[in-house]
Protein backbone atom coordinates (compact mmCIF):
# COMPACT_ATOMS: atom_id res chain seq x y z
CA UNK A 1 0.00 0.00 0.00
CA UNK A 2 1.68 2.98 -0.97
CA UNK A 3 0.60 6.68 0.31
CA UNK A 4 0.38 8.66 -3.24
CA UNK A 5 2.67 10.50 -4.79
CA UNK A 6 2.42 13.26 -1.60
CA UNK A 7 3.92 11.39 0.86
CA UNK A 8 7.75 11.82 -0.63
CA UNK A 9 6.92 15.99 -0.82
CA UNK A 10 5.96 15.63 2.59
CA UNK A 11 8.62 14.31 3.80
CA UNK A 12 10.65 16.13 2.49
CA UNK A 13 9.05 19.21 3.86
CA UNK A 14 9.87 17.56 7.42
CA UNK A 15 13.28 16.64 6.75
CA UNK A 16 13.52 20.71 5.33
CA UNK A 17 12.24 22.12 8.80
CA UNK A 18 14.72 19.61 10.34
CA UNK A 19 17.78 20.12 9.00
CA UNK A 20 16.92 24.06 9.32
CA UNK A 21 16.48 23.57 13.09
CA UNK A 22 19.63 21.20 13.81
CA UNK A 23 21.30 24.14 12.13
CA UNK A 24 19.87 27.13 14.06
CA UNK A 25 20.80 25.04 16.97
CA UNK A 26 24.31 24.33 15.90
CA UNK A 27 24.58 28.46 15.47
CA UNK A 28 23.34 28.81 18.78
CA UNK A 29 25.62 26.93 20.18
CA UNK A 30 29.04 28.41 18.10
CA UNK A 31 27.61 32.16 19.13
CA UNK A 32 26.17 31.50 23.07
CA UNK A 33 28.34 28.62 23.86
CA UNK A 34 26.70 25.41 25.48
CA UNK A 35 23.85 26.64 27.51
CA UNK A 36 21.11 24.43 29.54
CA UNK A 37 18.10 25.66 26.93
CA UNK A 38 20.58 25.30 23.63
CA UNK A 39 20.91 21.82 25.07
CA UNK A 40 18.07 20.40 25.36
CA UNK A 41 17.01 22.31 22.30
CA UNK A 42 19.69 20.21 20.69
CA UNK A 43 18.41 17.08 21.97
CA UNK A 44 14.60 17.52 21.65
CA UNK A 45 15.75 18.31 17.35
CA UNK A 46 17.92 14.73 17.75
CA UNK A 47 14.61 12.82 19.25
CA UNK A 48 12.49 14.76 16.48
CA UNK A 49 14.81 13.31 13.79
CA UNK A 50 14.83 10.02 15.63
CA UNK A 51 10.78 10.22 15.40
CA UNK A 52 10.40 11.23 12.18
CA UNK A 53 12.78 8.62 10.69
CA UNK A 54 10.76 6.12 13.16
CA UNK A 55 7.51 7.16 11.21
CA UNK A 56 8.74 7.47 7.76
CA UNK A 57 9.88 3.75 8.08
CA UNK A 58 6.77 2.52 9.63
CA UNK A 59 4.97 4.52 6.13
CA UNK A 60 7.48 2.52 4.09
CA UNK A 61 6.35 -0.91 5.66
CA UNK A 62 2.89 0.24 5.10
CA UNK A 63 -0.48 -0.66 7.21
CA UNK A 64 1.33 -3.58 9.51
CA UNK A 65 4.33 -1.45 9.73
CA UNK A 66 2.31 1.76 11.54
CA UNK A 67 0.07 -0.40 13.85
CA UNK A 68 3.08 -2.01 14.75
CA UNK A 69 5.08 1.26 15.57
CA UNK A 70 1.72 2.30 17.52
CA UNK A 71 1.55 -0.73 19.33
CA UNK A 72 4.73 -0.25 20.91
CA UNK A 73 4.30 3.19 21.57
CA UNK A 74 1.29 2.20 23.50
CA UNK A 75 2.91 -0.68 25.43
CA UNK A 76 5.54 2.45 26.13
CA UNK A 77 2.86 4.27 27.06
CA UNK A 78 1.40 1.96 29.30
CA UNK A 79 4.68 0.95 31.41
CA UNK A 80 4.83 4.56 32.18
CA UNK A 81 1.25 4.99 32.92
CA UNK A 82 0.84 2.21 35.24
CA UNK A 83 4.79 2.31 36.67
CA UNK A 84 3.24 5.78 38.51
CA UNK A 85 0.20 4.19 39.41
CA UNK A 86 0.39 2.59 42.94
CA UNK A 87 -0.45 -1.00 42.54
CA UNK A 88 -0.82 -3.77 44.89
CA UNK A 89 0.14 -7.27 44.38
CA UNK A 90 -3.26 -8.48 44.05
CA UNK A 91 -3.39 -6.15 40.88
CA UNK A 92 -0.49 -8.67 39.40
CA UNK A 93 -3.44 -10.96 37.11
CA UNK A 94 -5.23 -7.72 35.68
CA UNK A 95 -1.87 -5.79 35.23
CA UNK A 96 -0.61 -9.01 32.99
CA UNK A 97 -4.16 -9.43 31.08
CA UNK A 98 -3.53 -5.49 30.56
CA UNK A 99 -0.03 -5.71 28.97
CA UNK A 100 -0.34 -9.29 27.31
CA UNK A 101 -4.08 -9.70 26.33
CA UNK A 102 -5.67 -6.54 26.12
CA UNK A 103 -2.92 -4.37 24.59
CA UNK A 104 -2.25 -6.92 21.52
CA UNK A 105 -5.91 -7.60 21.05
CA UNK A 106 -7.06 -4.27 20.42
CA UNK A 107 -4.49 -3.85 17.91
CA UNK A 108 -4.73 -7.12 16.09
CA UNK A 109 -8.64 -5.96 16.29
CA UNK A 110 -7.84 -2.85 14.29
CA UNK A 111 -5.40 -4.73 12.12
CA UNK A 112 -8.12 -6.76 10.97
CA UNK A 113 -10.19 -3.66 10.65
CA UNK A 114 -12.99 -4.99 13.07
CA UNK A 115 -14.63 -1.23 13.79
CA UNK A 116 -17.55 -2.63 15.83
CA UNK A 117 -15.35 -4.69 18.31
CA UNK A 118 -12.27 -2.63 18.57
CA UNK A 119 -14.62 0.68 19.24
CA UNK A 120 -15.89 -1.07 22.20
CA UNK A 121 -13.29 -3.77 23.35
CA UNK A 122 -11.85 -1.49 26.11
CA UNK A 123 -14.04 0.38 27.30
CA UNK A 124 -16.91 -2.08 27.52
CA UNK A 125 -15.61 -5.50 28.16
CA UNK A 126 -12.26 -4.74 29.24
CA UNK A 127 -14.03 -2.58 31.47
CA UNK A 128 -16.01 -5.27 32.93
CA UNK A 129 -13.30 -8.17 32.60
CA UNK A 130 -10.12 -6.27 34.92
CA UNK A 131 -12.82 -5.67 37.77
CA UNK A 132 -13.67 -9.32 37.51
CA UNK A 133 -9.71 -10.60 37.46
CA UNK A 134 -8.34 -7.87 39.83
CA UNK A 135 -11.79 -9.07 42.88
CA UNK A 136 -10.69 -13.00 41.98
CA UNK A 137 -7.67 -12.43 43.62
CA UNK A 138 -9.65 -11.00 46.78
CA UNK A 139 -7.16 -8.01 47.65
CA UNK A 140 -9.64 -5.36 48.37
CA UNK A 141 -7.88 -2.68 49.80
CA UNK A 142 -8.49 0.80 47.78
CA UNK A 143 -10.41 -1.59 45.10
CA UNK A 144 -12.68 1.05 43.20
CA UNK A 145 -9.39 3.00 42.77
CA UNK A 146 -6.88 0.98 41.60
CA UNK A 147 -9.72 -1.04 38.93
CA UNK A 148 -10.31 2.44 38.00
CA UNK A 149 -7.07 3.50 37.61
CA UNK A 150 -5.95 0.52 34.97
CA UNK A 151 -8.96 1.28 32.91
CA UNK A 152 -8.27 4.94 33.14
CA UNK A 153 -4.43 3.64 32.15
CA UNK A 154 -6.23 1.33 29.11
CA UNK A 155 -8.19 3.55 27.78
CA UNK A 156 -5.44 6.39 27.32
CA UNK A 157 -2.68 4.54 26.55
CA UNK A 158 -3.89 1.75 24.32
CA UNK A 159 -7.97 2.72 23.03
CA UNK A 160 -7.13 6.21 22.74
CA UNK A 161 -3.72 5.99 20.82
CA UNK A 162 -4.78 3.24 18.88
CA UNK A 163 -7.25 5.41 17.27
CA UNK A 164 -4.09 6.95 15.27
CA UNK A 165 -3.83 3.31 12.94
CA UNK A 166 -7.49 2.71 13.25
CA UNK A 167 -7.61 5.76 10.76
CA UNK A 168 -5.90 3.68 8.19
CA UNK A 169 -9.21 1.34 7.83
CA UNK A 170 -11.52 4.55 7.23
CA UNK A 171 -13.31 3.93 3.64
CA UNK A 172 -13.46 7.49 2.17
CA UNK A 173 -14.57 7.60 -1.11
CA UNK A 174 -11.82 9.04 -3.66
CA UNK A 175 -8.79 8.85 -1.37
CA UNK A 176 -8.19 5.06 -1.36
CA UNK A 177 -4.21 3.89 -0.70
CA UNK A 178 -3.71 7.52 0.64
CA UNK A 179 -4.60 6.61 3.95
CA UNK A 180 -1.41 6.75 5.80
CA UNK A 181 -1.36 10.53 4.60
CA UNK A 182 -4.14 10.95 7.35
CA UNK A 183 -2.08 9.93 10.22
CA UNK A 184 0.50 12.38 9.04
CA UNK A 185 -1.60 15.08 8.99
CA UNK A 186 -2.90 14.29 12.75
CA UNK A 187 0.30 13.56 14.16
CA UNK A 188 2.14 16.73 12.35
CA UNK A 189 -0.83 19.40 13.24
CA UNK A 190 -0.76 18.25 16.69
CA UNK A 191 2.89 17.63 17.02
CA UNK A 192 3.73 21.29 15.66
CA UNK A 193 1.20 22.87 17.95
CA UNK A 194 3.03 21.44 20.78
CA UNK A 195 6.28 23.14 19.46
CA UNK A 196 4.67 26.39 18.41
CA UNK A 197 2.59 27.07 21.20
CA UNK A 198 6.30 26.54 23.35
CA UNK A 199 7.78 28.71 20.81
CA UNK A 200 4.39 31.57 20.97
CA UNK A 201 4.71 30.83 24.76
CA UNK A 202 8.84 31.74 24.96
CA UNK A 203 8.57 35.11 22.87
CA UNK A 204 5.26 36.80 24.18
CA UNK A 205 3.90 34.34 27.08
CA UNK A 206 2.80 36.58 30.07
CA UNK A 207 -0.58 35.67 31.40
CA UNK A 208 -0.32 32.20 32.76
CA UNK A 209 -3.33 29.82 31.83
CA UNK A 210 -3.36 27.03 34.70
CA UNK A 211 -0.09 27.64 36.67
CA UNK A 212 -1.25 25.28 39.25
CA UNK A 213 -1.16 23.23 36.28
CA UNK A 214 1.44 23.65 34.04
CA UNK A 215 3.37 26.66 34.34
CA UNK A 216 4.79 27.00 31.01
CA UNK A 217 1.50 27.33 29.43
CA UNK A 218 0.49 31.00 28.93
CA UNK A 219 -2.29 32.81 26.94
CA UNK A 220 -0.18 34.09 23.98
CA UNK A 221 1.33 31.27 23.80
CA UNK A 222 -1.85 28.98 23.33
CA UNK A 223 -3.30 31.27 21.00
CA UNK A 224 -0.59 32.00 19.12
CA UNK A 225 0.12 27.72 18.86
CA UNK A 226 -3.59 26.91 18.06
CA UNK A 227 -3.93 29.61 15.61
CA UNK A 228 -0.08 29.03 13.50
CA UNK A 229 -1.38 25.23 13.82
CA UNK A 230 -4.66 25.56 12.32
CA UNK A 231 -3.39 27.95 9.54
CA UNK A 232 -0.01 24.92 8.98
CA UNK A 233 -3.53 22.22 8.73
CA UNK A 234 -5.37 24.02 6.13
CA UNK A 235 -1.93 24.13 4.28
CA UNK A 236 -1.88 21.26 4.41
CA UNK A 237 -5.42 20.15 3.12
CA UNK A 238 -3.75 18.80 -0.37
CA UNK A 239 -2.58 15.27 2.00
CA UNK A 240 -6.22 15.33 2.81
CA UNK A 241 -9.85 14.60 1.71
CA UNK A 242 -10.55 17.84 3.28
CA UNK A 243 -11.49 21.08 1.63
CA UNK A 244 -9.31 23.82 3.16
CA UNK A 245 -11.78 24.95 5.29
CA UNK A 246 -12.28 21.63 6.59
CA UNK A 247 -8.72 20.99 7.26
CA UNK A 248 -8.49 24.40 8.76
CA UNK A 249 -11.96 23.66 11.45
CA UNK A 250 -10.09 19.96 11.50
CA UNK A 251 -6.96 21.84 12.44
CA UNK A 252 -8.56 23.49 15.38
CA UNK A 253 -10.32 20.82 16.69
CA UNK A 254 -7.31 18.36 17.08
CA UNK A 255 -5.04 21.19 18.67
CA UNK A 256 -7.80 22.38 21.37
CA UNK A 257 -8.49 18.65 21.97
CA UNK A 258 -4.14 18.57 21.97
CA UNK A 259 -4.27 21.28 24.47
CA UNK A 260 -6.51 20.13 27.00
CA UNK A 261 -5.01 16.27 26.88
CA UNK A 262 -1.69 18.33 27.56
CA UNK A 263 -3.18 19.91 30.93
CA UNK A 264 -5.06 16.86 32.16
CA UNK A 265 -1.81 14.74 31.49
CA UNK A 266 0.04 17.74 33.48
CA UNK A 267 -2.98 17.46 36.54
CA UNK A 268 -2.00 13.61 36.77
CA UNK A 269 1.59 14.27 36.68
CA UNK A 270 1.20 16.68 39.85
CA UNK A 271 -1.05 14.40 42.05
CA UNK A 272 1.96 11.97 41.71
CA UNK A 273 4.79 14.36 42.12
CA UNK A 274 6.75 13.92 38.75
CA UNK A 275 7.88 16.32 36.56
CA UNK A 276 8.08 13.93 33.20
CA UNK A 277 6.54 10.57 32.80
CA UNK A 278 9.71 9.08 31.84
CA UNK A 279 12.95 9.52 30.42
CA UNK A 280 13.05 7.37 27.42
CA UNK A 281 13.40 10.55 24.54
CA UNK A 282 16.43 12.93 25.32
CA UNK A 283 14.63 15.93 26.06
CA UNK A 284 10.93 15.49 25.83
CA UNK A 285 10.52 12.97 28.88
CA UNK A 286 8.86 9.72 28.44
CA UNK A 287 6.27 8.73 25.90
CA UNK A 288 3.58 9.44 27.20
CA UNK A 289 5.26 13.46 27.83
CA UNK A 290 5.20 13.52 24.05
CA UNK A 291 2.29 11.27 22.91
CA UNK A 292 -0.22 13.21 25.46
CA UNK A 293 -1.85 15.46 22.60
CA UNK A 294 -2.04 13.08 20.14
CA UNK A 295 -4.07 10.98 22.71
CA UNK A 296 -6.79 13.15 23.33
CA UNK A 297 -7.08 14.68 19.66
CA UNK A 298 -7.17 10.68 17.97
CA UNK A 299 -10.49 9.70 18.60
CA UNK A 300 -12.03 13.02 18.29
CA UNK A 301 -9.97 13.42 14.76
CA UNK A 302 -11.19 9.61 13.65
CA UNK A 303 -14.89 9.77 14.52
CA UNK A 304 -15.28 13.16 12.84
CA UNK A 305 -13.64 12.13 9.48
CA UNK A 306 -15.45 8.92 9.96
CA UNK A 307 -19.14 10.53 10.13
CA UNK A 308 -18.40 12.87 7.48
CA UNK A 309 -15.95 11.28 4.98
CA UNK A 310 -16.63 7.64 4.77
CA UNK A 311 -19.41 5.83 2.75
CA UNK B 1 33.96 -21.54 22.66
CA UNK B 2 32.25 -21.45 25.86
CA UNK B 3 33.41 -17.76 26.41
CA UNK B 4 31.76 -16.78 23.37
CA UNK B 5 28.53 -18.58 24.19
CA UNK B 6 28.66 -16.75 27.81
CA UNK B 7 29.18 -13.66 25.90
CA UNK B 8 26.07 -14.07 23.75
CA UNK B 9 23.72 -14.92 26.66
CA UNK B 10 25.04 -12.44 28.41
CA UNK B 11 23.57 -10.22 26.10
CA UNK B 12 20.79 -11.71 25.48
CA UNK B 13 20.06 -11.42 29.35
CA UNK B 14 21.05 -7.86 29.72
CA UNK B 15 18.71 -6.81 26.53
CA UNK B 16 15.72 -8.67 27.92
CA UNK B 17 15.83 -7.12 31.17
CA UNK B 18 16.03 -3.82 28.92
CA UNK B 19 12.97 -4.79 27.09
CA UNK B 20 11.04 -5.31 30.21
CA UNK B 21 11.93 -2.93 32.69
CA UNK B 22 13.07 -0.21 30.25
CA UNK B 23 16.08 -0.48 33.44
CA UNK B 24 17.78 3.46 33.97
CA UNK B 25 21.35 4.05 35.71
CA UNK B 26 21.02 7.00 37.96
CA UNK B 27 24.95 7.67 38.97
CA UNK B 28 24.78 10.17 41.94
CA UNK B 29 28.04 9.56 42.14
CA UNK B 30 31.20 9.35 38.98
CA UNK B 31 31.62 5.35 39.96
CA UNK B 32 30.62 4.67 36.26
CA UNK B 33 34.42 5.90 36.07
CA UNK B 34 36.07 2.18 33.82
CA UNK B 35 39.90 3.28 35.36
CA UNK B 36 38.34 3.42 38.84
CA UNK B 37 39.91 1.29 42.04
CA UNK B 38 37.01 -2.10 42.33
CA UNK B 39 33.79 -1.43 43.74
CA UNK B 40 31.70 -3.17 46.01
CA UNK B 41 28.23 -2.68 44.81
CA UNK B 42 25.55 -3.16 47.81
CA UNK B 43 22.00 -3.33 46.91
CA UNK B 44 18.26 -3.85 48.33
CA UNK B 45 17.08 -7.44 47.41
CA UNK B 46 13.68 -8.52 46.45
CA UNK B 47 13.98 -10.32 43.05
CA UNK B 48 16.25 -13.14 41.81
CA UNK B 49 16.74 -10.42 38.92
CA UNK B 50 18.55 -8.08 41.17
CA UNK B 51 21.76 -8.42 40.37
CA UNK B 52 20.84 -8.45 36.90
CA UNK B 53 19.15 -5.18 36.54
CA UNK B 54 22.68 -3.55 38.36
CA UNK B 55 24.67 -5.33 36.20
CA UNK B 56 22.76 -4.64 32.75
CA UNK B 57 23.17 -0.60 33.89
CA UNK B 58 26.68 -0.76 33.89
CA UNK B 59 28.96 0.40 31.19
CA UNK B 60 29.82 -3.25 28.84
CA UNK B 61 33.08 -2.42 30.19
CA UNK B 62 32.84 -2.21 33.96
CA UNK B 63 30.12 -5.16 33.70
CA UNK B 64 33.50 -7.80 32.49
CA UNK B 65 34.94 -7.28 35.62
CA UNK B 66 31.63 -6.85 38.01
CA UNK B 67 30.48 -9.96 39.41
CA UNK B 68 27.40 -10.96 41.39
CA UNK B 69 28.33 -12.66 44.93
CA UNK B 70 25.54 -15.30 44.92
CA UNK B 71 24.61 -18.73 47.04
CA UNK B 72 26.28 -21.53 45.75
CA UNK B 73 23.24 -23.44 46.93
CA UNK B 74 21.49 -21.84 44.50
CA UNK B 75 23.97 -21.44 41.40
CA UNK B 76 25.36 -24.86 41.39
CA UNK B 77 21.79 -26.54 41.49
CA UNK B 78 21.60 -28.27 38.19
CA UNK B 79 23.32 -27.31 34.94
CA UNK B 80 21.50 -24.30 33.26
CA UNK B 81 21.78 -22.48 37.14
CA UNK B 82 25.74 -23.49 36.62
CA UNK B 83 26.23 -22.44 33.08
CA UNK B 84 24.90 -18.86 33.90
CA UNK B 85 26.38 -19.06 37.49
CA UNK B 86 30.08 -19.60 36.20
CA UNK B 87 29.97 -18.77 32.50
CA UNK B 88 27.56 -15.39 32.19
CA UNK B 89 27.50 -13.91 35.14
CA UNK B 90 30.62 -15.03 36.45
CA UNK B 91 29.24 -15.12 39.75
CA UNK B 92 31.29 -15.99 43.25
CA UNK B 93 29.55 -17.87 44.87
CA UNK B 94 29.36 -18.14 48.68
CA UNK B 95 28.50 -21.28 50.82
CA UNK B 96 25.23 -19.80 53.31
CA UNK B 97 25.36 -22.80 55.27
CA UNK B 98 27.77 -22.02 58.00
CA UNK B 99 28.16 -25.85 58.73
CA UNK B 100 29.45 -26.33 55.39
CA UNK B 101 32.33 -23.72 55.43
CA UNK B 102 35.87 -24.42 55.64
CA UNK B 103 37.81 -21.37 56.44
CA UNK B 104 36.60 -17.42 55.75
CA UNK B 105 33.79 -17.15 53.43
CA UNK B 106 34.82 -14.07 52.87
CA UNK B 107 38.17 -15.27 51.22
CA UNK B 108 36.97 -16.10 47.25
CA UNK B 109 35.16 -12.24 47.59
CA UNK B 110 38.64 -10.40 49.12
CA UNK B 111 40.44 -12.21 46.23
CA UNK B 112 38.19 -11.23 43.62
CA UNK B 113 38.55 -7.84 44.39
CA UNK B 114 42.61 -8.46 44.91
CA UNK B 115 42.22 -9.24 40.90
CA UNK B 116 41.09 -5.46 40.63
CA UNK B 117 37.28 -6.86 40.33
CA UNK B 118 34.19 -5.44 41.74
CA UNK B 119 31.23 -7.25 43.44
CA UNK B 120 27.81 -6.81 43.06
CA UNK B 121 26.13 -8.39 47.24
CA UNK B 122 23.22 -7.79 48.87
CA UNK B 123 23.55 -6.98 52.59
CA UNK B 124 20.46 -8.22 53.34
CA UNK B 125 21.49 -11.75 52.91
CA UNK B 126 18.44 -13.34 51.00
CA UNK B 127 15.41 -11.70 48.99
CA UNK B 128 13.36 -9.39 51.33
CA UNK B 129 9.60 -10.91 51.21
CA UNK B 130 8.39 -8.75 53.78
CA UNK B 131 6.68 -5.24 53.79
CA UNK B 132 9.80 -3.68 55.06
CA UNK B 133 11.71 -1.48 53.23
CA UNK B 134 14.99 -3.25 54.15
CA UNK B 135 15.80 -6.46 56.16
CA UNK B 136 18.79 -6.43 58.79
CA UNK B 137 21.97 -6.39 57.24
CA UNK B 138 24.75 -8.94 57.42
CA UNK B 139 27.90 -8.25 58.95
CA UNK B 140 30.05 -9.14 55.98
CA UNK B 141 30.07 -6.07 53.85
CA UNK B 142 31.60 -4.69 56.74
CA UNK B 143 34.22 -7.56 57.26
CA UNK B 144 35.07 -7.20 53.70
CA UNK B 145 35.46 -3.08 53.02
CA UNK B 146 37.76 -3.57 56.18
CA UNK B 147 40.05 -6.57 54.60
CA UNK B 148 39.87 -4.67 51.27
CA UNK B 149 40.20 -0.91 51.87
CA UNK B 150 41.49 -0.39 48.36
CA UNK B 151 37.79 -0.91 46.83
CA UNK B 152 34.96 1.72 47.27
CA UNK B 153 31.62 0.59 48.65
CA UNK B 154 28.96 1.78 46.44
CA UNK B 155 25.25 1.90 47.98
CA UNK B 156 22.42 0.94 45.10
CA UNK B 157 19.16 0.91 45.15
CA UNK B 158 16.68 -1.42 43.13
CA UNK B 159 13.35 0.34 42.27
CA UNK B 160 10.00 -1.52 41.02
CA UNK B 161 11.84 -4.50 39.84
CA UNK B 162 9.40 -6.38 43.19
CA UNK B 163 6.38 -5.06 40.81
CA UNK B 164 7.54 -6.42 38.14
CA UNK B 165 7.78 -10.14 39.44
CA UNK B 166 6.75 -10.33 42.97
CA UNK B 167 7.04 -13.37 44.30
CA UNK B 168 5.33 -16.71 43.17
CA UNK B 169 3.81 -14.66 40.42
CA UNK B 170 4.83 -16.46 36.68
CA UNK B 171 4.67 -13.64 34.03
CA UNK B 172 6.39 -10.59 34.70
CA UNK B 173 4.54 -7.29 34.59
CA UNK B 174 6.65 -4.97 32.53
CA UNK B 175 7.66 -1.66 34.98
CA UNK B 176 9.79 0.66 33.86
CA UNK B 177 12.75 -0.12 36.97
CA UNK B 178 15.57 2.18 38.06
CA UNK B 179 19.06 1.60 39.43
CA UNK B 180 20.07 4.05 41.69
CA UNK B 181 24.08 4.45 42.43
CA UNK B 182 25.10 7.18 45.38
CA UNK B 183 28.41 8.20 46.35
CA UNK B 184 31.06 5.98 47.75
CA UNK B 185 30.72 4.71 51.42
CA UNK B 186 34.15 3.83 52.92
CA UNK B 187 34.47 2.61 56.68
CA UNK B 188 36.01 5.47 58.63
CA UNK B 189 38.64 5.52 60.72
CA UNK B 190 37.76 3.22 63.77
CA UNK B 191 34.25 2.41 63.08
CA UNK B 192 32.59 -0.34 64.30
CA UNK B 193 30.48 -2.90 62.64
CA UNK B 194 27.19 -1.89 63.67
CA UNK B 195 27.71 2.14 63.45
CA UNK B 196 28.79 1.41 59.80
CA UNK B 197 26.33 -1.13 58.48
CA UNK B 198 24.04 1.62 60.07
CA UNK B 199 25.49 4.09 57.95
CA UNK B 200 24.92 1.64 55.02
CA UNK B 201 21.72 1.12 55.18
CA UNK B 202 20.52 4.99 55.79
CA UNK B 203 22.55 5.82 52.56
CA UNK B 204 20.69 2.56 50.64
CA UNK B 205 17.62 4.04 52.10
CA UNK B 206 18.33 7.97 51.05
CA UNK B 207 18.45 6.99 47.35
CA UNK B 208 14.95 5.11 47.50
CA UNK B 209 12.22 7.35 45.82
CA UNK B 210 9.56 8.51 48.56
CA UNK B 211 7.32 5.93 50.01
CA UNK B 212 4.04 4.75 48.17
CA UNK B 213 1.82 2.17 48.83
CA UNK B 214 2.94 -0.40 47.10
CA UNK B 215 2.93 -3.94 48.29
Amino acid sequence: MNAGSEAPILFAGIAAVLVVATLAGWLLRRRFGRTATIENLEARVRAWWVMVGLIAGAFVLGHVGVIVLFALASFAALREFVTLTPTRRGDHWALAVAFFLVLPLQYWLVGIEWYGLYAIFIPVYVFLLLPIVAALRGDTTRFMARVAELQWGLMICVFCVSHVPALLTLPIPGFEGRHLLLVAFLVLVVQASDVLQYVWGKLLGRRKIAPALSPSKTVEGFVGGIASATALGAAMWWITPFAPWQAALMALVVTLMGFFGGLVMSAIKRDRGVKDWGRMIEGHGGMLDRLDSVIFAAPVFFHLTRYWWTV
Amino acid sequence: MSGIIGHIAATLVTGLARAVTGVRGDWRDAAADPDGPPRIYFANHASHGDFVLVWTVLPRSLRRRTRPVAGADYWNAGPIRRFFGQRVFQAVLIDRRPEMRSGDPLAPLADAIGQGQSLILFPEGTRNLTEERLLPFKSGLYHLARMRPEALPVPVWIENLNRVMPKGELVPVPLLCTVTFGAPLPVAEGEDKNAYLARARAAMLALAPGTEAQS
